[in-house]
């Protein structure tokens, strides 16, 4: 894709680092969200940042946003401090919030023309620029329509339209999916590729692992704002966890069984979780014993997350 | 250091805020039109014809010719109040309209900017409506209009600006209903808009000259010579002191509640 925008990313970043995040503090009064984080984001990659609500995501994407200034520590984008060159990184960002904030008295067509003009794009190039995006997005039927009548799937294409706008090198998605269909996810998560490959980096956060398994390249876990596993989606989920968790009643029974054969289990409410990568003979040790109420599925974020607060715990 | 073409992309940035409301405004124009005429018409019969029938002269001219100017002044005055009081509020709260534009290379600074002189736009809109209206019922001289437009727009950002402020520190849209009761209404009754400032005794008199709607209301006083106060000059300087003020202060608090 040409970029029509000066300055260019390129004039800017080293070594192919395209955010840099050196112990970076963000606090709210007493409350810290991001705790001395870091790490770097290369270009070209999709890089996932997961984490509960409250773990400090959005704390994180405001500030490369250069709409929240940070507490202490170091933040480069594009080679550049958020805090001083904020309208040089702006004009590379792309960014789908999590909520949508579409214009609501703006026409589907309009919402894209004003926020073009936003990037100092007007005119004819602005206008066929929208009309490529409400291509892309399957939306040109629905360009005069108002944004209160269309779908949730639809408006969520079209923020992502409107994050396109300006051609921007680091695209930044916050919970893209959350809510969506699975036609809509696909669609969103086609896109996010589609993004990358043409040389692009992308900056997302999700709650779904499947959805960082799928589509991040690195990903890091983080809560409380800090940094809890990181890695490759496979790499972070077969450390942390075991690729199968099997799933039993918490009962004497149970209890019994996982410890006569050595099997390490979390307990998990009225649940005990066995992480495996291989459930199989797991199963089978149960079927044998007559236990019947098994289940074994992929391990999720969810059980990430509960063994790593499981083990911090013990600790 | 800032650079001459840090300035003027600063201010493109700010126009294009403005032209975001203007876009939307001009959609359903015909509605919105309409309010400036038909309130000052309703003002006129109720109080220049109606409460006007009972007084032969103030101050040497009619009851209706009395409050000309202050109608010209109110209308300017509510037009730029409530755009940037309720209006600015739902933009910024409920549609968030705000955080979408500074997701772009435009400033928080120049989106409050661009909203003031949107509120401004409005205020010269309904002035220019409502001194119409004046002229077409024989209340004011042609010409004077000429004279009015710039009083008009410094009275449209000294509004504008001072309901910025309120907006930029208001925790929700139902506490905007103080400034709107406790600040516009008494300014509306006692600027020496439908009476004269004289028949104040001396501790309203003092209130009132603090108001900011008087020295509006003086400004259009004094332009159109409809029974003006003599303070002409002072309310000019008023006018454009507290409306810079305002302005520096909503730009600052706005900056504080949304860049966190």
């Amino acid at each position: 894709m040409k970029k029509n925008n000066t300055p260019n990313e390129e004039n800017f970043i080293e070594n192919n680092v395209i955010i840099s995040v050196n112990n970076l503090l963000k606090k709210f009064g007493d409350c810290t969200a991001v705790d001395n984080l870091t790490f770097d984001i290369n270009k070209g990659e999709v890089f996932g940042l997961l984490g509960p609500n409250g773990a400090g995501k959005t704390s994180f994407l405001r500030m490369v946003q250069c709409i929240s200034p940070r507490t202490g520590g170091d933040l480069t984008v594009f080679g550049l401090d958020p805090d001083k060159s904020h309208i040089s990184i702006k004009r590379l960002l792309g960014i789908v919030p999590q909520e949508n904030n579409l214009d609501p008295e703006l026409s589907v067509y309009e919402n894209l023309i004003q926020y073009a003009r936003f990037f100092g794009i007007k005119g004819r190039i602005a206008e066929e620029k929208a009309e490529s995006l409400l291509k892309m997005i399957e939306l040109t039927d629905k360009r005069n329509s108002s944004i209160d009548a269309i779908s949730g799937g639809m408006k969520r294409r079209l923020v992502l339209a409107r994050a396109l706008v300006n051609d921007p090198s680091l695209l930044i998605l916050d919970e893209p999916t959350t809510g969506l269909d699975p036609q809509a996810r696909h669609f969103i998560w086609d896109h996010v590729r589609k993004f990358r490959d043409e040389g692009n980096t992308v900056l997302l956060t999700t709650h779904y692992l499947e959805e960082a398994e799928r589509l991040c390249d690195r990903l890091l876990i983080i809560d409380n704002g800090h940094i809890l596993a990181q890695g490759k989606p496979r790499d972070v989920i077969e450390n942390y966890a075991g690729e199968y968790v099997v799933i039993l009643d918490n009962s004497e029974r149970e209890h019994e069984i996982l410890k006569a054969n050595s099997l390490p289990f979390t307990p998990m409410g009225s649940e005990l979780y066995h992480f495996t990568r291989n459930p199989q003979p797991v199963m089978k040790i149960f079927m044998n014993e007559g236990v019947t109420d098994i289940i074994s599925r992929k391990a999720t974020l969810e059980d990430v997350f509960l063994v790593i607060t499981g083990r911090s715990l013990r600790d | 250091m800032i650079t001459f073409s840090e300035i003027s992309g600063s201010l493109l940035r700010t126009k294009d805020v403005w032209e975001r409301n203007f876009r939307v405004f001009m959609k359903t124009w015909k509605v919105n039109f309409l309010p400036p005429f038909i309130e000052p018409i309703l003002y006129l019969l109720a109080l220049g014809f109606g409460v006007g029938s009972f007084i032969n002269a103030i101050e040497g001219v009619s009851y209706a010719r009395f409050i000309a100017p202050g109608l010209v002044a109110i209308s300017v005055m509510n037009a730029s109040f409530f755009e940037c009081t309720y209006a600015s509020f739902v933009r910024m709260y409920y549609q968030k309209v705000f955080d979408a534009i500074i997701a772009t290379p435009v400033g928080i600074d120049e989106v409050i900017l661009g909203e003031i002189l949107w509120g401004t736009t409005k205020g010269v809109l309904y002035g220019c409506a409502v001194s119409l209206v004046l002229i077409i019922a024989g209340l004011l001289e042609v010409n004077l209009i000429f004279l009015l437009i710039p009083a008009i727009l410094i009275s449209g950002f000294l509004f504008a600006a001072i309901g910025m402020c309120f907006t930029a520190i208001s925790p929700s849209i139902d506490t905007l209903n103080y400034p709107a009761f406790l600040f516009i209404t008494p300014m509306l009754l006692f600027a020496g808009t439908v009476f004269p400032l004289s028949v104040l005794p001396h501790v309203a008199l003092g209130v009132a000259m603090i108001m900011p709607l008087t020295h509006s209301v003086e400004m259009m006083r004094s332009l159109s010579g409809i029974a003006p106060g003599g303070f002409f000059l002072f309310s000019v300087l008023f006018v454009i002191f507290f409306s810079s003020i305002s302005a520096i202060y909503a730009i600052k608090r706005m900056h504080r509640r949304l860049i966190v």
